[in-house]
């Protein structure tokens, strides 16, 4: 064990809240780091020391299965003490126990604290009030950036590069921070994006993000290299912003042969949890130019340089 | 009472009075509560024995302060602001006449409750306070209050406060019964459906930071319809506060096919915007929210050029329970009392419109609303009366404010000009040393 990095990059940021923010050689640094991640992870002994000491919380006000994990088991093969830390928003008052538990936390002096909450923005305001490094793992629609960095180095691993890729995002592009984040990345990164919805899920403005807007999977997905999808929630196909699931899926959720508008050698992407016939058929998303998986993988080595990076910025570093 | 008030001669000032269009150097005599005279050479044609003789040195000296829409806690949430608080903050601010809004605990929608506000602002303020009064019974949009007998209790005009009224059938029945009376129909224009789970103005800046929009048209749909309600009943209506390009179209027409339509702005919507909302910075978040720069710009034209009728300061305190929370969760609303006068001169040295308009839009018109006797300097008119340091650099400290909240959106700002004498009926209730 402890065989040391090659990568001595250290991230001059004292939390990560956002992609926003971080320039292209950031990102890059941050991809490079976690490919050393990924090999490790595929080894037997998987183990760093590099946060030995130090103490991790996960903080989740929202429920979150996969991301939690994907952070816990990075915080651990790197060496630190991972505690989580569940909040059911419905059972105590939402902001008040966002600031209180912050200070409480704070108080225990942890080295990391990774937080994901219902409420864009959230997270930097506890940020804000407490001394330690922290990560957002998702707040409401404003940003996800472990999530884009994990699809980045996803698409780089897969294609060889970002710039000059064609990345169309398609699905609820109002309520995802992960469209968010990953439109922030891919642009700082010199890919083409563009989003793919019905109207009533583009938020005002998106263009003005830097993307090309579709209304049709043909148009949208039209020389496409990626296909990233994302997840609809029930209560937004009920009729409030599409009609109907069956609708939604005939119009937007990806099958053969709205894939078959991409590229031929287009790789299909999927943050997870999925709605298999909602947003994606099976077919697709278990087919062969599916990365659903390898995503997952990438997850904790993303993590890992994530954690690795900040820490290396944490006093008595 | 009266007698232990001694006359003041406000001496040397530049005398503004926009109810006469009226930019002159000259003197200003109070005695007995009211402006005795105005001119030049008042001091040296001898003044009544025992007068203060304050040298204003060219200083502005203009009405006191209309403030046509404050919130206030009392009674109900004394802890937020009482009427007293209020009043302080008020006198620091240049106001000598809060318009407090019928939103409390309970609700001002009897004349009792009424009555109770015109007590305890006489006992607590030390500012005059009219209560408006709610239009519906428990604020709840659906049965008129007692137009007729608030009236006559004090009341000076009828809203729903912060709440629009989404039944058109009651709105139009509110209308024509108040015009029996001449009462002032006042509204909050905005849909709560369109409204929906949105926190900021709609647009790229929303979109950015992961929160929902809230449209123009909830704002101006609502306006629109209340336009033609007046059209129908003939009644008089007040627009509580207007913000974007588009509801001044519908002012526009409204004004000029001779309806008795006017409107407000508030002193956040002329003087911010959308992005000084920044990262999440929740004291911005207001309702309606803060527009566009373009939005704003034509704001502060519309009321330099008269068709916006007042400034007002939309004054909201909300403490850190309410505020220090994320932005979608936290509760609209900013303190202004104290700071619209100075907020206000920021524009004056912008150029962005002149003293004269603005102090028009703060007192005279609010006056000529209200039929309140204020907002003027004319002789016999009561002495609510303010001295103005137009130029005099500061900076806001929070801890400054007399207000019980802290909201402020101009935490640390630097102003430039501020109010250094309040008077009201002939009392100095505030120094600026």
């Amino acid at each position: 064990m402890n065989m040391a990095p090659h990568s001595s990059f250290v991230l001059n940021h004292r939390h990560l809240l956002g992609i926003e923010g971080l320039s292209a050689a950031e990102i890059t640094g941050l991809l490079d780091l976690a490919e050393e991640f990924v090999e490790l992870n595929r080894q037997v002994e998987k183990k760093r020391a590099s946060l030995r000491g130090r103490t991790q919380i996960n903080l989740f006000f929202e429920v979150s299965t996969r991301t939690q994990s994907s952070f816990e088991l990075a915080g651990k093969r790197l060496g630190a003490d991972v505690m989580n830390m569940s909040v059911s928003s419905s059972s105590m008052r939402k902001g008040e126990t966002l600031i209180d538990t912050a200070m409480t936390l704070n108080a225990m002096h942890p080295d990391l604290i990774v937080v994901r909450h219902h409420a864009s923005g959230a997270v930097e305001l506890l940020a804000n009030k407490v001394g330690c490094s922290v990560i957002n793992a998702g707040d409401g629609a404003h940003e996800h950036p472990t999530q884009a960095l994990l699809d980045g180095l996803t698409i780089r691993r897969n294609k060889g590069r970002i710039e000059g890729l064609l990345v169309a995002i398609c699905g609820d592009i109002t309520h995802s921070r992960v469209a968010r984040s990953n439109i922030i990345l891919l642009n700082a990164m010199g890919a083409r994006v563009r989003v793919v919805a019905p109207s009533t899920l583009l938020p005002a403005g998106i263009e003005r993000m830097g993307v090309e807007v579709a209304r049709d999977m043909r148009e949208g997905l039209a020389g496409a290299d990626i296909v990233m999808m994302l997840r609809l929630q029930k209560e937004r196909m009920n009729g409030s912003y599409v009609p109907s699931m069956s609708e939604y899926f005939h119009f937007y959720g990806l099958d053969e042969k709205k894939l078959g508008y991409a590229r031929p050698d287009a790789l299909v992407m999927h943050p997870g949890p999925m709605n298999r016939g909602v947003e994606i058929d099976s077919s697709v998303a278990d087919g062969a130019q599916s990365l659903v998986r390898e995503q997952v993988e990438m997850g904790v080595a993303v993590r890992m340089a994530v954690l690795e990076a900040l820490s290396r910025n944490l006093p008595n570093a | 009472m009266l007698s232990e008030r001694r006359p003041i001669l406000l001496a040397n000032a530049r005398i503004v009075d926009p109810s006469r269009d009226l930019d002159t150097r000259g003197d200003l005599l109070i005695a007995d509560g009211q402006i005795r005279d105005v001119k030049r050479g008042i001091g040296a044609g001898g003044v009544p024995e025992g007068t203060e003789v304050f040298d204003c040195r060219g200083k502005v000296v203009a009405p006191g302060l209309i403030d046509m829409r404050a919130f206030i806690g009392e009674p109900g949430a004394g802890h937020r602001e009482t009427l007293a608080s209020a009043s302080e903050a008020a006198a620091a601010g240049g106001v000598t006449t809060i318009i407090c809004q019928p939103d409390t605990s309970p609700a001002i929608d009897d004349p009792a409750t009424v009555d109770f506000v015109l007590r305890r602002a006489r006992d607590t303020a030390i500012v005059h306070v009219h209560p408006m009064a709610a239009l519906t019974k428990g604020l709840a949009g659906e049965e008129m209050t007692e137009i007729g007998l608030l009236k006559a209790a004090g009341a000076v005009a009828f809203t729903d406060g912060a709440r629009s009224i989404g039944n058109a059938q009651v709105m139009r029945r509110a209308l024509v019964y108040a015009g029996d009376f001449d009462a002032l129909i006042v509204h909050h224009t905005e849909d709560p459906d369109l409204i929906g789970d949105g926190v900021m103005n709609e647009g790229e800046y929303a979109t950015r930071l992961g929160l929902l929009g809230i449209p123009r048209a909830a704002e101006t749909v609502v306006l629109e319809r209340d336009v033609r309600l007046v059209a129908l009943t003939g009644g008089r209506y007040h627009a509580a506060s207007v913000t974007c390009a588009e509801s001044l179209d519908v002012l526009r027409r409204a004004k000029d096919a001779g309806l008795s339509v006017s409107a407000s702005a508030s002193i956040n919507h002329v003087t911010l915007n959308e992005n000084d909302v920044g990262s999440y910075r929740t004291f911005l978040k207001v309702a309606p929210p803060l527009r566009s720069e373009d939005d704003r710009k034509l704001l502060i034209e519309a009321v330099a050029s008269g068709l916006v009728d007042a400034v007002m300061s939309d004054h909201n305190p909300q403490d850190v329970e309410t505020k220090r929370l994320p932005f979608a969760e936290a509760a609209p609303g900013a303190i202004g009392l104290e700071t619209m006068l100075s907020a206000g001169l920021r524009l004056v040295h912008n150029g962005e419109i002149e003293l004269m308009a603005l102090l028009r839009a703060m007192s005279t018109r609010p006056a000529e609303l209200l039929s309140l006797p204020g907002g003027t300097l004319k002789p016999g008119a009561p002495a609510d009366v303010i001295v103005i340091d137009t130029d005099v650099p500061w900076v806001l400290d929070p801890a400054d404010l007399k207000s019980k909240c802290k909201n402020t959106p101009f935490d640390e700002a630097r102003m430039q000009g501020r109010v250094v004498r309040t008077i009201v009926g002939g009392r100095t209730v505030y120094e600026h040393l």
